[in-house]
């Protein structure tokens, strides 16, 4: 299995290093959303696959790292400044967002997380002064570093790969120390991890924000991907729709968001051949998937493993029922 | 003498009208085995959640090796030296055997800042190894502890209770669902890991709660019997068997 994880994250990277070289500003564009929602639904897949807690209020952090970059870079200040503020933004209020968890959890979480989503979303329409209201904020810069710019497409794409795998790599670190097995202990039995000296307040509201840094980084790499902001990217939808990501990759699965997020964004374009009812098409694929793999698209080994193991042992049963005839 | 590893004093805990537990007192030596028997509705769970933390006494006092613990929650308590397995099976499904080990004793080890920093077995493979052959699980260890039977299951979880090397361990109704001919081998190993830790000079402290008679009788250094939230009887196994109160109210002819 972990050759399988290993050669499927290979072929993925060489992909993404290689195919937007042939692709035009449309394709590149694609592949940048791609890998800004895997930066996204990673931390969401912290938050929800690996910790357990039910959250649907990701896209507000999304949200707070887009327009926290965005009014840094309208101010004049230095994208380089203005996203780890935004990480440290989200950080803070993903701990503040963990509090409930530590109260309800399941579906009264989900409630408690969306009604943040909301209020936030009402802010970020309603406080024009700041995020210029449902105008949203446009001319968003690219950044540059050292004499590099940032502001070519291609560039740019390379510059959120570079983020994404270092933001994979960190948290592959993260998951593969005790912290991962702790937050999993969590997830599967929180009175059970408490018994055995696991101090599961802290890693509730840590995965919240651990999650949130990540959904703020993505939130102010698309900021200036797209260049143009408003609210309507960051509602209660669009949480729900991250979400979903998680859940249709294999929330738990390191790698699920890579799949989860082709699911969420590269998919809906594909079906655009549908026109009008690409989204119909959208919603029945996830609804046949979600009856078909509840786990994801990644516990696809896990279940043909399982299948060959029970055929052995039937097969090991009926041999040994032959010897007993015999 | 030497100080008690659990010392319980007039403790007591009424749900609304109902007076569960009505003034206990008990204490458990160091290295002893200490059984807890009672019909159904004798107060002997409420006392346990008392002891691991989950609900705080009305009244009374309860401390962990000359100290007071009376208000302090399951993690402090753990933190403190206090393991416990659970009445239902409580292994972490979707972890292999192992890694139910290594977790059950990892937050032990260093800060939660330096665990970040910590290799992925923290360190105590080797213990974690240790406890799987001990406890004969070796054909599993790799498994997830999901895919078990119940009974290998109830082996992960108590052994689970063991990482950390607990001072006081708290084993509510180890036997619970668990086939005849297991019984015996838990019986057996509890008794290994009491005297392994005696050995060790590290006393480690039992207190089981147990319907099965023959278990208790056969495992515990002394045993009390509790009766609608008050102790009738504490004594050793051939006391309390000798004990004519408890013939009649509880073990019947």
């Amino acid at each position: 299995m972990k050759k399988l994880n290993l050669l499927f994250a290979i072929v993925v990277l060489a992909a993404l290093i290689i195919v937007p070289n042939f692709l035009k500003n449309y394709g590149i564009h694609m592949f940048t959303t791609w890998l800004v929602f895997i930066i996204a639904t990673m931390g969401l897949n912290l938050t929800v696959g690996y910790a357990g807690q039910k959250s649907l209020g990701h896209a507000a952090f999304f949200g707070i790292g887009a327009y926290t970059v965005a009014i840094f870079l309208k101010a004049g200040l230095s994208f380089w400044l203005g996203l780890p503020v935004a990480a440290l933004f989200c950080f803070v209020v993903g701990l503040a967002l963990g509090f409930p968890a530590l109260r309800v959890q399941t579906i009264y979480l989900a409630f408690a997380t969306l009604g943040f989503n909301t209020a936030l979303w009402l802010v970020m329409r309603n406080e024009e002064w700041l995020t210029g209201g449902t105008f949203g904020i446009n001319n968003i810069a690219r950044p540059s570093l050292g004499g590099i710019s940032f502001d070519g497409n291609l560039a740019y794409y390379y510059l959120v790969l570079f983020f994404t795998i270092m933001l994979a790599l960190l948290l592959w670190g993260l998951l593969r120390s005790p912290w991962g097995k702790a937050f999993t202990a969590l997830r599967d039995n929180a009175i059970r991890a408490e018994s055995l000296g696991i101090d599961t307040r802290s890693y509730t509201l840590l995965s919240f924000a651990i999650g949130a840094v990540y959904a703020g980084v993505a939130g102010g790499l698309y900021a200036s991907q797209v260049q143009f902001i408003d609210p309507a990217l960051f509602t209660v939808g669009a949480s729900i729709m991250m979400y979903l990501m998680v859940v249709v990759g294999g929330p738990g699965y390191f790698l699920g968001p890579v799949l989860g997020s082709a699911v969420g964004v590269v998919l809906p374009e594909w079906l655009r051949f549908a026109q009008a009812w690409y989204l119909f098409v959208f919603g029945a694929a996830v609804v046949v998937l979600m009856i078909w793999l509840p786990d994801g698209l990644l516990s696809i080994p896990d279940r043909v493993k399982a299948r060959r193991q029970s055929r052995e042992a039937s097969a090991a049963r009926a041999a040994a029922g032959q010897g007993v005839k015999a | 003498m030497t100080q008690p590893v659990l010392k319980v004093t007039n403790m007591k805990k009424a749900y609304g009208a109902i007076q569960a537990v009505g003034g206990v007192s008990f204490e458990v030596r160091p290295g002893e085995i200490f059984g807890v028997i009672g019909p159904n509705g004798s107060g002997k769970t409420t006392l346990f959640n008392s002891m691991l933390g989950q609900i705080t006494p009305d009244e009374g006092k309860i401390e962990l090796n000359g100290q007071d613990v009376t208000t302090l929650g399951p993690l402090e308590l753990n933190r403190r030296g206090v393991g416990r397995t659970f009445q239902t099976l409580q292994v972490f499904g979707k972890m292999t055997v192992r890694d139910n080990l290594i977790v059950a004793a990892q937050e032990h080890r260093g800060s939660m800042f330096s665990r970040m920093f910590a290799p992925t077995d923290s360190g105590l493979g080797d213990k974690a190894d240790a406890l799987i052959d001990q406890f004969h699980i070796r054909h599993v260890a790799d498994k997830k502890a999901g895919e078990l039977s119940y009974g290998q299951q109830k082996l992960v979880d108590i052994a689970m209770a063991f990482m950390s090397e607990p001072d006081l361990v708290l084993l509510d109704e180890p036997c619970a669902g668990v086939n005849p001919s297991l019984v015996g081998g838990i019986s057996k190993l509890l008794k290994e890991l009491n005297q392994k830790r005696r050995a060790d000079g590290k006393a480690s402290s039992f207190v089981v709660i147990e319907h099965n008679m023959d278990f208790v009788m056969d495992l515990c250094h002394r045993i009390m019997v509790m009766v609608e939230g008050q102790v009738m009887a504490i004594g050793t196994p051939e006391e309390i068997r000798a004990n004519k109160q408890v013939l009649d109210a509880y073990l019947g002819n």
